[in-house]
């Protein structure tokens, strides 16, 4: 009786202790929206005039990075890796854009719907490849990437097609106070919609259990291959909705693939999502995705050089994982 | 017995270290002669492994000093105290799986010539030096371990459970070894859980109580209650208290129904025409040397291998396993001997002990948070986890670990649990409750399978014990005659008036027992030959 009672107690925790417990567990992004602060501050400094416009371009660019480094965090999470998403995303885009072109604004529904089917069934196909070949992840989807990225091909030769005007208003221009961009709120009810019932059901907690350890899983229960497939499915649906976000955004399909595979997967390291698997979460590569941004829009405010902004994107990605880890260190052996 | 500071090989006098909150260690001393086996005893938690993680330069001390042969030094790493003459043999092998033998051998330097003699003396001879490491057996890789440390001649040699999961035969040649390392000018540290062991080769024993040194004991006959008693504290008492008495257990009703049957299991190369019933209400003992399909059995009970023929029934009925989920739902539960087999070491206590409950009860709902925690907390109050470090399994202590594995089943409701060696390398405090919990189980109507490594567990906890040899069940002895010599005796196929060979062995010239038993191969080794003449001494019984 008396254990029962220990439970209920513990399960009734005050909001302040469990604010404190999630800071606790979630240090990482914790110093992340800390650095993301310092900049932020840091672009003012330079550039008095940054405000909505900015903030705008800001949610707008992080849309489409951010819905790829989810799909590439739950992947990574499962243990695995997808080097296909960028492919996936144009697939998506162009799809969506053929379809759409000079169709009434209902049909585009209908296109959405189907779009989001597709990256369902290009995530499955994906998948089931890597865990009914039983090839290193890693090749299959590179192998895959040229497929989608020449599907893309096929489907659209030269930018094109359109969006339709629905979709463009979901995206585009701001909700309520123009600080609020309706970019940044679709990315945050499309991930609270999804992620948040994953996080919390039996496949979430199986998806971190075969990315931790494979074997423990098998021996509990969970079914490794199912799960993995699954991990994959979600990821094509997020790659989907990143390929959606692109021809919202610029009206247009482009088939060839942007930078989108390997941001996601610098996002997602530094978002604190462990390339072995097993640990993090999807809030930490998002603020990773802003921070990237953020510096690359800085770089550019300061006239640099674009190549070698690129080069320094590159230092300063291993600079503050470096940072972190050591901060980490520090912390478990203090 | 006073010894003046410069007799001493290895000292270390008040080392602390503290991971955050936790105090691993508060201080701790100790001070090895040379020329003596010392024993370092401690609950697990008692910051044993800090200890020697300190000594061996992989942790570096929050205070405190540590002198070799009087003169004070700082180890930063593994390999500076290693020049120092300072090795250590942890309880995994620390050899490259992929390489073979002797690319290993070449890795660390060590010189050919004495490895080979030392593997000869601890009676693995014949072992070919360019097989992979990961296609040898693990008791065998302990053995090799053990054999590149000596090959090195260290000051001093420190051995960590290293006859953990060792079967007996080759146990008895490693005690051997080590027993004649005394006297000399170099010295071993010792550690292992087994009394037995520490009273067969060990001169002195420094016992570590909650990161302190509370006693060092000089090892002589009844030695074992004063360290027992230093380990423990003051809840020193009878391992078999709160146990229900051995002539009191096995009886069971004429017309109960087995919760589980095995016909003619085969599996794999090992297993063959394995037959057993296991009760409700029961717990029953596997005995076995090494590799004589104990593996395959519990893989097979645990859905994770099919048998390739067989039959299994479960409440009377035939079942087929084709994943252990299916295995799970019919109430066939796995505890596994290795920890890191079973755990999701980077997640918390919550969801190890929720990964398979929840897998269970819905499949694609959401969580029910309340509910969960409810089961869990519950799960961790029966077991008595000390849960403080509960954000990352990896952090617990590994008898805490291993709770975590059981609890998860018993947070489910337990109908019938596989335990495969699950008190291996913890302390007896943790054991102790095992015992208490697992025969709690079968009072409440549980059935338990319990595979041991260590013979004296079955009359501690068993209500019966099965022997297999050769991948077959050869024999079935009650809780009352199952004393170590009777299972001994059994798990070598040897009629019970036969002399058991790891005895004969132990007094057999070295020479002769050099070609003995490899484990895994399930030989009993030309010692038992010899000893039992007309009993068959290889690998097939004769039945």
């Amino acid at each position: 009786m008396s254990v029962t009672t220990a439970a209920v107690d513990t399960a009734r925790a005050r909001p302040a202790d469990m604010l404190a417990a999630w800071v606790r567990n979630n240090a990482w992004t914790v110093g992340l929206l800390g650095f993301l602060a310092l900049l932020l501050a840091f672009t003012k400094l330079i550039l008095p005039s940054y405000g909505v416009t900015g903030v705008q371009g800001l949610a707008i660019s992080v849309l489409p990075l951010a819905l790829a480094a989810v799909a590439q965090a739950i992947v990574v999470i499962s243990g695995g890796i997808d080097l296909s998403i960028g492919s996936m995303m144009a697939l998506t885009s162009v799809v969506a854009a053929v379809l759409m072109k000079g169709q009434p604004e209902e049909s585009g529904v209908v296109v959405v719907v189907g779009v989001l089917l597709l990256g369902l069934a290009l995530g499955a196909v994906n998948g089931g490849l890597v865990v009914l070949t039983r090839v290193p992840d890693i090749v299959v989807t590179l192998a895959m990437s040229f497929v989608w990225a020449g599907c893309a091909l096929l489907v659209l030769q030269a930018p094109g097609g359109g969006s339709a005007r629905w979709l463009k208003d979901l995206i585009l221009g701001s909700l309520g106070s123009e600080w609020v961009p309706k970019a940044a709120v679709a990315l945050v009810i499309i991930v609270a919609l999804i992620w948040i019932p994953v996080r919390r059901s039996q496949f979430g907690l199986s998806l971190y259990a075969i990315g931790s350890n494979r074997l423990a899983a098998f021996r509990s229960g969970v079914s490794v291959g199912r799960t993995r497939i699954s991990a994959y499915i979600l990821m094509g649906l997020f790659a989907a909705l990143g390929g959606l976000s692109l021809t919202a955004s610029t009206g247009i399909g482009t088939p060839v693939p942007g930078p989108y595979t390997l941001m996601s997967v610098a996002a997602v390291v530094l978002g604190g999502v462990s390339l072995a698997g097993g640990r993090g979460g999807v809030f930490g590569p998002i603020v990773g995705v802003v921070i990237l941004q953020i510096i690359r829009t800085d770089m550019t405010f300061l006239g640099v050089d674009p190549n070698l902004a690129v080069v320094a994107q590159g230092f300063i990605l291993i600079g503050v994982v470096m940072v972190g880890s050591l901060i980490q260190l520090r912390q478990s052996r203090a | 017995m006073t010894v003046t500071t410069t007799d001493l090989l290895l000292e270390a006098t008040g080392v602390s270290k503290t991971y955050g909150a936790v105090v691993a260690l508060k201080s701790a001393s100790l001070a090895v002669r040379p020329g003596e086996v010392h024993a370092l005893m401690g609950a697990n938690g008692a910051g044993k492994s800090t200890l020697v993680k300190i000594l061996t330069g992989a942790v570096r001390p929050d205070g405190g000093r540590i002198a070799v042969r009087g003169r004070e030094r700082t180890v930063h790493s593994p390999a500076e105290a290693r020049r120092g003459g300072l090795i250590s043999v942890y309880q995994e092998p620390a050899l490259i799986p992929d390489l073979d033998i002797r690319s290993n051998l070449r890795l660390t330097e060590t010189p050919l010539e004495p490895f080979r003699h030392w593997l000869g003396e601890l009676g693995l001879g014949h072992l070919d030096l360019s097989s992979l490491a990961r296609r040898v057996p693990l008791a065998s890789l302990r053995i090799i371990d053990l054999a590149r440390a000596l090959a090195i001649e260290p000051d001093v040699l420190m051995l960590d459970e290293i006859t953990a999961a060792l079967p007996a035969n080759l146990t008895e040649r490693v005690l051997e070894v080590v027993g004649r390392q005394r006297g000399g000018d170099r010295s071993v540290i010792f550690i292992s859980h087994r009394l037995i062991e520490i009273a067969a080769v060990c001169d002195r024993a420094t016992v570590l109580r909650e990161g302190e040194s509370v006693g060092v004991v000089d090892v002589t006959e009844g030695s074992e209650e004063r360290i027992v008693e230093l380990m423990l504290g003051e809840i020193a008492g009878d391992m078999s208290a709160g146990v229900v008495d051995a002539a009191a257990r096995g009886r069971r009703e004429a017309d109960a129904r087995p919760r589980l049957g095995a016909r003619g299991l085969t599996s794999g190369e090992k297993l063959h025409d394995a037959s057993f019933e296991l009760y409700p209400g029961e717990v029953l003992g596997v005995v076995a040397l090494e590799g004589q399909g104990q593996d395959e059995l519990f893989d097979v009970l645990a859905g994770s291998e099919r048998p390739s023929s067989g039959e299994l029934l479960v409440d009377g009925a035939p079942v087929s396993f084709r994943h252990p989920a299916d295995a799970i739902r019919a109430g066939l539960v796995y505890v596994a001997a290795d920890r890191a087999e079973a755990l999701l070491m980077q997640r918390s206590i919550r969801e190890n002990i929720a990964l398979p409950f929840t897998t269970r009860i819905r499949r694609w709902g959401l969580i029910d948070l309340g509910g969960e925690q409810r089961k869990v907390e519950a799960a961790v109050e029966t077991l008595q986890i000390d849960a403080r470090a509960g954000s990352e399994v990896r952090r617990l202590s590994g008898g805490n670990q291993q709770k975590v594995t059981i609890a998860r089943w018993v947070a489910g409701g337990v109908r019938t649990m596989l335990c495969f060696d699950p008190t291996r390398g913890i302390d007896i405090r943790t054991k102790h409750q095992i015992y208490v919990l697992l025969r709690d189980l079968a009072e409440a109507g549980a059935a338990v399978l319990l595979y041991t490594s260590e013979l004296k567990e079955v009359q501690l906890v068993c209500d019966r014990a099965i022997v297999i040899f050769g991948g077959r069940v050869v024999a079935e002895i009650g809780a009352a005659d199952a004393d170590e010599a009777t299972l001994l005796r059994a798990a070598y196929n040897l009629r019970s008036d036969a002399v058991i060979p790891e005895l004969a062995a132990a007094e057999a010239p070295i020479e002769a027992a050099g070609e003995s038993a490899l484990a895994g191969s399930g030989v009993a080794g030309g010692g038992s030959a010899d000893a039992a003449p007309g009993e068959p001494a290889g690998p097939e019984p004769d039945r």
